[in-house]
């Protein structure tokens, strides 16, 4: 009784540190983070589409799905380098960490559009 | 860089000794990168030298084929194109079923020379594609060994590579095959991965992503590449050396290599649906896992995080285990576990043997023998294990992958002596690790007591100020043990540099005299470092001695073309292409020719005919069928390859002149894999005492078996004994004439030798009077008895 108790408290004491660390980090992190969970989002309902429809042009799933797990990993690695607290990419500058994400994004859409069929 | 601002004399003669020593040694290694070129190069040209630019074996005459229908129709055609003058009846989709790197690259450079009006013909680009990629490989090998340990082991491994005699003997001038380019790539995609680790560039895993591409398009073996990669992140995960570069490495090559490897039609959905691409999704999502960790660990506080693992681990438990149970419940199902036959042949090296005899009869695919690793990789053989204790000295992302790849690399040789192809890299970058430390050893303990070193002040203050300088770049890296890049600390040794010249002298004299104190006492003695350097120099001549003769005498042989030595010179066999002219020039463009399925490419290629089987191999059943034809007399083997519409039968001969690769040496394979699909064809009856036999002790089916009569018909009239000079002995039936064959064609030496089915008779007699030879009296009794046994009736 008293476990299920205390463990509810460290539960909500948990919940509440990680929402005060979360809310401390800068406004441009949380924008990459927003991004990175609508891929994510986007990704999981292709996912229940082609569960319930069926995957007959299997590439075009496969293009579909891979983008957006693809523009999230993108992503998550530009927050890598962009963020300030990291200190192996404190000589990067961030315009050169946006210009590789613009980059590699550029080259994952092409082969997008070419396997989307 | 700027001017430092102290007026000590020794400083800006230190920033100049130092910067002009780099510049000199940028320029030498400039110069040494483009000899080495030019040695990869030229070693591989002996076979041009010593017979003439001919493409060699079977698979390049394939590659060679494709490549023509390339230059003549287009890439549009090429993908689509349909074969149908291979695997009669059925055909062969060439433009989902081949690697195109190879054909592309060298149709590009073909097409980019003509452009620029230099009229080079196809076969002779296709000769010299291997050669020039072997040059780029050892580029790129230096490139891989100065992310791993600096410039001079690069140089080393690539001086290594460019002669090691396993690479050289898959990439000779006139080997066209895949491995020519592939090895290019693997080498490219592996040095761009440790770079990506090492920078944490997100260019650098772009680059990665299109040279693991190309190496997809080029060779089956870049499941090599897709399996060590995950391995080598497990590792780094597991040994607690996870860092962001390492995500940034690993996940954008994961996404974009199942995209871009997903683009081949050979690989398609195989991508994602074979148990070889299992691994990195797996390691895909322990990554990110692992990175979750780590974030959630880095913003909260170390109580708040024990809590959220006791929740995250009761609650994740049961979760995994349940999608892990479903996991291994599909891949289960399958018979396989979804692993392709060649694939689970390197896992369980006896697989093939026991259930796929057409992969176990490859010679390739046999384990090597142990004198097979000094041929091939001679000298680095014992330099790999001194090069594998100098990757943990000290132990970074980048010689820990190198650990990894050499460990894999040798198991995999072991099980396939075509894998060694794969070993050689490795060899020669842990060799050339190994032989740069033991210059630097050395060279360091000469230099140390050469008289005149030590007394010499200004030189010793800008040494060892540049050795502090580096004791306290040192320092830095102990205090980042994730920071291992060599590019980094260049940076900000250079930034350290300019602090120690702001400094007072006095500091840096201090420690200058610890540093020296602690060289002194780790350098050799005078005399057994020159030694010691004089036999390495010793052993690598050794070792360019023996690259040099087995480029020259073992690997440089076209086997299209033979040639021995007798006491009146040079003897040249060009039996082969003499039997394919007499085909493309007197038979009719639609026959067909059956052969055994080592000779399609060539016959294809060079005569121009339809072939039953090819050395693609990939149909079992219809090589079986050609099989049981070889294996069976001549009535039943007439009517097996008049259902296939054969005109013509070709055979392989060296009993004549001692030619050991022969029909009849490989008959063994076609009694096997026929009779794995033909019940009726048992081996036993083919063995006496446990042997294949052709002189009298051989059985009555080996004597009467198709193989045997179209081998041996008139082979009496050559000697008078009929004396076989490769089974070293007389044949059992001298004196035979053939029923449903006759003999068209025999090549000079009688190595090829061709027939034609007979067509069937207009009246059939009613029973046969006379029986000259026993092929009639079995035809008789066939005709007359059970059809049913024969499935082609």
């Amino acid at each position: 009784m008293a476990r299920t108790s205390s463990s509810k408290e460290n539960a909500q004491a948990l919940f509440h540190s990680l929402r005060s660390a979360y809310a401390a980090t800068p406004v441009n992190l949380k924008i990459i983070d927003l991004y990175v969970g609508f891929a994510a989002f986007t990704a999981l309902i292709q996912v229940v589409y082609m569960a319930s429809v069926g995957s007959f042009p299997f590439n075009s799933f496969l293009s579909g799905v891979l983008s957006c797990v693809g523009t999230a990993v993108l992503a998550v690695c530009l927050r890598i380098q962009v963020n300030k607290e990291n200190k192996e990419f404190k000589d990067l500058p961030p315009e050169r960490a946006f210009a590789d994400f613009v980059l590699c994004n550029l080259v994952l859409h092409l082969v997008i559009m070419n396997f989307l069929g | 860089m700027a001017a430092p601002e102290t007026s000590t004399a020794a400083v800006p003669t230190l920033y100049t000794n130092n910067t002009l020593r780099n510049a000199f040694g940028g320029v030498l290694s400039f110069f040494i990168l483009l000899l080495i070129g030019v040695l990869a190069f030229s070693i591989r040209l002996f076979s041009v030298i010593k017979y003439e630019s001919v493409i060699h074996e079977f698979d390049p005459y394939f590659n060679y084929r494709v490549t023509q229908f390339l230059t003549k129709k287009g890439i549009y055609e090429f993908w689509n194109w349909f074969d149908d003058r291979t695997w009669y009846p059925l055909g062969r989709v060439i433009g989902g079923t081949v690697y195109p790197g190879l054909t592309l690259t060298a149709g590009t450079i073909w097409w980019l020379l003509n452009s620029l009006n230099i009229p080079l013909s196809v076969e002779t680009v296709c000769v010299f594609t291997a050669p020039i990629f072997s040059a780029f490989a050892s580029w790129a090998t230096y490139l891989l060994t100065k992310e791993v340990k600096g410039a001079g082991a690069g140089l080393t491994a690539a001086v290594l590579l460019a002669m090691v005699p396993s690479y050289i003997s898959r990439s000779v001038a006139g080997s066209y095959d895949n491995e020519a380019v592939a090895i290019f790539a693997l080498i490219f995609t592996f040095y761009l991965y440790l770079k990506t680790l090492n920078t944490g560039s997100l260019f650098y895993a772009t680059l990665n992503s299109l040279a693991y591409f190309y190496m997809v398009c080029s060779w089956g073996g870049y499941t090599f590449i897709i399996n060590l990669i995950p391995m080598h992140v497990l590792l780094c995960i597991v040994t607690g050396r996870y860092s962001s570069r390492l995500y940034i490495a690993y996940a954008p090559l994961v996404v974009l290599g199942t995209l871009l490897a997903a683009l081949v039609p050979v690989v398609g959905f195989n991508a994602v649906m074979t148990s070889e691409h299992f691994a990195s999704f797996l390691v895909f999502i322990i990554i990110h896992v692992v990175a979750f960790v780590y974030y959630i660990k880095g913003i909260l506080s170390p109580k708040m995080f024990k809590v959220a693992v006791t929740l995250v681990v009761t609650v994740g438990l049961a979760v995994c285990c349940a999608v892990i149970a479903v996991l291994i419940a599909l891949v289960a199902s399958s018979p396989t576990k979804g692993w392709s036959g060649r694939s689970l042949s390197l896992l369980d090296p006896t697989y093939a043997s026991k259930y796929i005899p057409i992969i176990a009869s490859v010679s390739e695919h046999q384990p090597p023998t142990w004198p097979s690793y000094f041929m091939d990789i001679n000298v680095l053989a014992f330099l790999v294990p001194a090069g594998i204790i100098a990757c943990f000295l000290p132990l970074s992302d980048a010689s820990s992958f190198i650990v990894l790849y050499i460990a894999t690399s040798v198991y995999f040789s072991g099980v396939m002596v075509r894998l060694m192809l794969v070993l050689a890299p490795a060899a020669c970058i842990t060799s050339g690790i190994a032989l740069s430390e033991a210059f630097d050893v050395l060279t360091g303990s000469i230099k140390f007591q050469l008289p005149g070193v030590t007394s010499n002040a200004e030189v010793d203050a800008g040494e060892t100020s540049s050795d502090t300088s580096e004791a306290q770049t040192d320092e830095v890296k102990a205090e980042k043990p994730d920071d291992t890049s060599k590019n980094r600390p260049s940076k900000k040794s250079k930034k350290k540099e300019r602090e120690l010249a702001e400094n007072p002298p006095a500091k840096a004299t201090a420690k200058a005299k610890a540093k020296a104190e602690k060289k002194r006492l780790l350098a050799l003695p005078l005399e057994a470092s020159v030694i010691s350097l004089l036999l390495l120099v010793v052993l690598g001549a050794f070792y360019v001695v023996h690259s040099v003769w087995a480029a020259a005498e073992a690997y440089s042989a076209p086997s299209i073309v033979l040639t021995t030595r007798s006491r009146d010179g040079l003897h040249v066999f060009d039996d082969f292409r003499e039997a394919y002219a007499w085909l493309s020039h007197n038979t009719d463009v639609n026959d067909k020719v059956a052969s055994w399925w080592d000779y399609g490419y060539q016959t294809t290629a060079m005569a121009n005919r339809t072939v039953i089987v090819d050395n693609n191999t990939w149909n079992n059943t219809h090589i079986a069928t050609v099989g049981t034809a070889m294996s069976s007399p001549e009535r039943a083997a007439w009517e097996i390859f008049h259902s296939l519409d054969v005109k013509y039968v070709l055979v392989v001969f060296g009993g004549l002149i001692g030619y050991p690769s022969d029909d009849i040496n490989k008959f063994l394979w076609m009694v096997r894999i026929g009779g794995g699909v033909f019940p009726h064809i048992k081996e036993p009856d083919y063995l006496r005492d446990g042997q294949y036999r052709i002189d009298s002790q051989a059985t009555p089916t080996m004597l009467n078996c198709l193989m045997y009569k179209l081998s041996y018909y008139r082979f009496v009239e050559t000697d008078g004994k009929a004396y076989d000079r490769v089974r070293r002995t007389e044949i059992g039936k001298k004196y035979f004439k053939l029923t449903h064959f006759e003999e068209v064609f025999t090549t000079h030496h009688w190595m090829v030798r061709i027939y034609k089915l007979k067509p069937l008779k207009n009246r059939i007699r009613g029973k046969a009077k006379k029986s000259k030879s026993k092929t009639s009296s079995t035809s008789s009794s066939k005709r007359s008895g059970t059809k049913k046994k024969n499935p082609w009736l």
